[in-house]
């Protein structure tokens, strides 16, 4: 008994000081790139500079999405509640990074477009995506039981990422035949802005995966205790 | 016995259940009704705005009439437990989603079929001359709604609020469906009239996908 007791309290803690470290690391350095080093861009001014921010976010909130569609899968293959641990944990962490996005996007579209918000292609998918996601945290919300919420939101996870890029052909097709106000940047990108979006990524993926991994522990602490209760409860 | 045989078997089933009260099929074809009048009531509609904004009224209705009708499909089943007796019987357990998906197609094509002409009359659209592109599009855009309805129907049952869950998970999967079969309706009443291949084939690929994912994970969905 001393030997498990002992085995779980020398088990990892939540998130180690490196990797928070590392984090803050990679933040310090995509803010200093986005907010000093990279040029200003010539027509939006300052207000472009949110762009680091906002782009690494939708990117990594794919990431995000498409780690909730691999937990789904195993899930469904292997019946081993860890994936879906890693699903519900990618899930919520993608929906704060596409709040992210959608809460800069109008920011930046204020000053530039003049107004808040347009039903541009884009800005509809990822509004349409961001719905799609919390409409999977809400069922998972709505079943008790955890196989079955596993199974139920792994089928539910996979018909929504597998429709993600139908929302995004559909959308742009149909905004296509309407003329819209159309994102800036078609024009080539000034290769200090590259490198500063990709670290910008770098440590959104960074903040991403603690965050997940934070999420993930969480959950499996959870299911260890609904465990420990039902063994109470049947007076082992 | 094939999974064709079965599933023709429960599908019988299901339509005999259904057309021995037709609750179902009356109660969606008047609320779809309702629908097309209250919109009526947010727009006043000429006959060159109709042919314009008809269409996308009409595949809401028809949206939302889907993730009220499709709600009974797998609770009826709850009532006297006849799932397991399904489950138990010794035929692949898809044939009990199939059966399921093909009724609750054909339902909604039914509803669909009685109020297109209700709905040409009010809204002053001529159907007449395009109807079999009409039907085509009708029918791609069914089998959709159909397939992941039936799919979501199974998952909501088995939570709480389902009544809520269904239309809240099923509406912004569907979305890409409801461009797709507007835009194709609107070509096709437009003066003159034009088959859009681009989003017929965008119809066809979203049936094909999701009937596809609905037959690998499908089984899993029917377990105890």
């Amino acid at each position: 008994m001393a030997t498990e007791s002992q085995s779980r309290s020398a088990s990892p803690p939540f998130i180690s000081l490196p990797l928070v470290l590392g984090g803050f690391m990679l933040l310090a350095g995509a803010s200093y790139g986005a907010l000093i080093w990279a040029p200003t861009e010539s027509t939006m001014g300052l207000i472009q500079r949110i762009f680091y921010f906002h782009v690494s976010s939708a990117w990594t909130g794919f990431v995000a999405f498409t780690m909730v569609f691999i937990g789904s899968v195993a899930y469904l293959k292997t019946r081993a509640l860890k994936w879906d641990w890693l699903s519900v944990a990618s899930a919520e962490v993608g929906v704060v990074f596409f709040s992210i996005v959608l809460v800069t996007g109008p920011i930046w579209a204020k000053p530039v477009w003049g107004i808040w918000w347009t039903w541009d292609a884009r800005l509809t998918s990822s509004f349409l995506l961001w719905v799609l996601f919390v409409s999977y945290l809400i069922l998972r919300t709505l079943v008790d039981e955890p196989e079955r919420r596993a199974l139920v939101a792994a089928v539910f996870g996979i018909f929504a990422t597998l429709d993600i890029p139908l929302v995004y052909f559909s959308i742009w097709w149909f905004r296509t035949q309407h003329p819209q106000p159309v994102i800036g940047d078609g024009g080539s990108l000034d290769p200090r802005m590259w490198r500063v979006l990709l670290l910008s990524w770098a440590a959104m993926l960074w903040v991403m995966a603690l965050l997940i991994r934070v999420r993930y522990r969480l959950e499996a602490t959870r299911a260890e205790v609904d465990a420990l209760r039902m063994q109470e409860a049947r007076g082992d | 016995m094939s999974l064709a045989q079965s599933t023709g078997v429960i599908l019988a089933k299901e339509l005999k259940t259904e057309f021995r009260s037709r609750e179902l099929l009356g109660t969606t074809l008047v609320f779809v009704l309702i629908i097309i009048v209250l919109f009526s009531f947010t727009f006043n509609p000429t006959a060159s705005e109709s042919r314009r904004f008809g269409p996308g009224l009409l595949w809401l209705a028809f949206l939302f009439a889907g993730s009220l009708m499709l709600q009974p499909s797998f609770l009826r089943e709850q009532a006297n437990d006849t799932l397991s007796a399904l489950r138990l019987a010794p035929i692949d357990p898809f044939s009990i989603l199939a059966a399921k998906m093909a009724a609750n197609f054909l339902f909604l094509l039914l509803v669909e079929v009685i109020l297109l002409p209700v709905f040409a009359v009010l809204y002053n659209i001529a159907i007449l001359p395009v109807l079999p592109q009409l039907v085509l599009v009708l029918a791609l855009g069914t089998v959709g709604l159909a397939t992941t309805g039936t799919v979501f129907s199974a998952v909501a049952a088995q939570a709480r609020l389902r009544e809520l869950l269904l239309p809240l998970l099923l509406l912004p999967v569907l979305a890409p469906v409801l461009i797709a079969s507007t835009e194709a309706t609107i070509g096709i009443l437009r003066d003159p009239s034009e088959l859009s291949l681009v989003w017929l084939t965008f119809l066809v690929a979203f049936d094909v996908i999701f009937l596809t994912t609905a037959w690998l994970v499908g089984e899993y969905l029917l377990e105890e």
